[in-house]
């Protein structure tokens, strides 16, 4: 104690010691696009969403990368799924609100654990009017990590993943906050 | 990384378990340390659960004032299980708040309070590493070093595993210093000039460091702070035990 107590001995030591930490911090600065990953493409928070290219349920094709401009929610579902069920009319609900601010929703239908006359029965049932892109190879779940249904992505207009949400059901609160995060980014 | 453990149809998110084991842990540790401070248990219990109560709470409240108008269409959403929508560091404000206003209301003495939470937060720290390293959160730089692991599209520096090496030595160091006869704070303020430390040099490891003044690691600074505050309250604590008491009474009067 009487070590510390003393302020020559004590202070010498701290000043060692804050003077060695500040050189440590300058040695290991880094500029600022040096960290979050960088643009490296990964299903986490500050990364950019990995893209794919996945047919329509109805025709057509879409590329994640060509929505670069809009804020997207990824959500990946299954019919068979009850939490899917309890949350697609809230993505509907936010999906009306919001289509004109620049908001798209990607429902990826994990076809390859589901079947697409499920898949078409759900949206038909439901009245969903977002693209609904089908995973049928399972390709897009594996890039994407899936390892709870349903799962959801919030990119923003960066292509850079703000928010992810594993399980369900999402309350229209927990969706509509997540959007507006990503439309106050720019 | 495993963030899920799948059981039957049931999805176990593991981080929030680690976390979990981690204050159960650190409350079992309350009543075993409390007395060796002069303090309550009951109360420092009452104190940590009102804490994280509050944390809890003022995190959830914080992200609602946020998106008052969405909150206030539905507010019931204020009760939704889903942690994405809380703000931590808020939470930490208002728990903070709560207990040191507590504290002071039930008269407990605040270094002692603090002595005896420490080894709580020594463990915490630990299985926060822990759940960091089950949810790939708190990663490390792109690396070449032959211990690199691939995580998040790259060959990354284990950051979490250094994280959970650190605190490990941390609390040992926390429980061998526990034995020493010292002044009040001095248990408390060197695990934060040890935590700070820590984490001032694990943080150059980190790929996700937010970045500050173009160049510098906001959480590097952040822990310099602290270790300076630490080892200039080490000394004030030091000095005031000295002057407090009789040199022959120390090692009798003083924890």
């Amino acid at each position: 104690m009487a070590r510390i107590a003393d302020p020559r001995r004590w202070f010498g030591f701290a000043a060692l010691v804050v003077l060695l930490g500040l050189a440590w911090t300058f040695r290991s600065s880094v500029p600022a696009n040096a960290t979050t990953g960088g643009l490296t493409p990964s299903p986490r928070v500050g990364f950019v969403a990995p893209d794919f290219t996945l047919d329509l349920l109805g025709g057509g094709q879409v590329t994640l990368f060509e929505l670069r401009g809009s804020a997207v929610v990824v959500n990946l579902w299954a019919s068979w799924c009850p939490p899917c069920r309890a949350e697609m009319p809230t993505l509907q609900r936010v999906y009306e609100a919001n289509r004109a601010r620049g908001v798209e929703i990607l429902a990826v239908n994990t076809t390859f654990q589901d079947t697409q006359a499920d898949a078409a029965e759900f949206v038909r049932a439901f009245g969903l009017t977002f693209p609904i892109p089908l995973d049928r190879t399972g390709e897009v779940s594996r890039s994407y990590l899936l390892r709870a249904l349903p799962t959801t992505f919030f990119i923003d207009r960066k292509g850079v993943i703000r928010q992810v949400v594993l399980g369900g059901p999402m309350s229209e609160t927990t969706v509509q906050t997540a959007v507006e995060e990503l439309l106050r980014e720019d | 990384m495993f963030p899920i453990l799948q059981i039957g149809p049931l999805a176990l998110r593991l981080p929030g378990l680690f976390l979990l084991i981690g204050v159960w842990l650190g409350i079992s540790l309350i009543d075993r340390e409390a007395p060796r401070h002069k303090v309550s248990g009951a109360a420092l219990n009452n104190l940590v659960l009102y804490g994280l109560i509050a944390g809890i709470v003022g995190a959830r409240l914080g992200y609602a004032l946020r998106y008052a108008p969405i909150y206030a269409e539905d507010p019931m959403s204020l009760f939704s299980l889903n942690p994405t929508t809380l703000a931590p560091l808020d939470g930490l404000l208002v728990a903070m708040i709560v207990v040191f206003v507590l504290g002071q209301r039930q008269h407990l003495p605040f270094w002692p309070v603090l002595d005896a939470l420490t080894p709580s937060l020594a463990v915490f720290a630990i299985f926060l590493g822990v759940a960091h390293l089950s949810s790939g959160d708190a990663f490390g730089a792109a690396t070449s070093v032959p211990w690199g692991v691939e995580l998040w599209g790259a060959i990354r520096h284990p950051t979490q595993v250094y994280e959970i090496g650190l605190a490990i030595l941390v609390f040992l160091a926390v429980w061998r210093i526990r034995q020493a006869p010292t002044f009040q704070g001095f248990q408390f303020l060197s695990w934060l000039a040890m935590a700070a430390a820590s984490r001032l040099f694990l943080e150059a490891f980190r790929g996700d460091s937010v970045i500050v003044f173009g160049v510098l690691r906001a959480a590097q600074l952040a822990s310099l702070a602290s270790l300076a505050a630490a080892l200039v309250g080490l000394h004030v604590q030091a000095r005031r035990a000295l002057t407090a008491v009789p040199a022959v009474d120390q090692s009798t009067k003083t924890m």
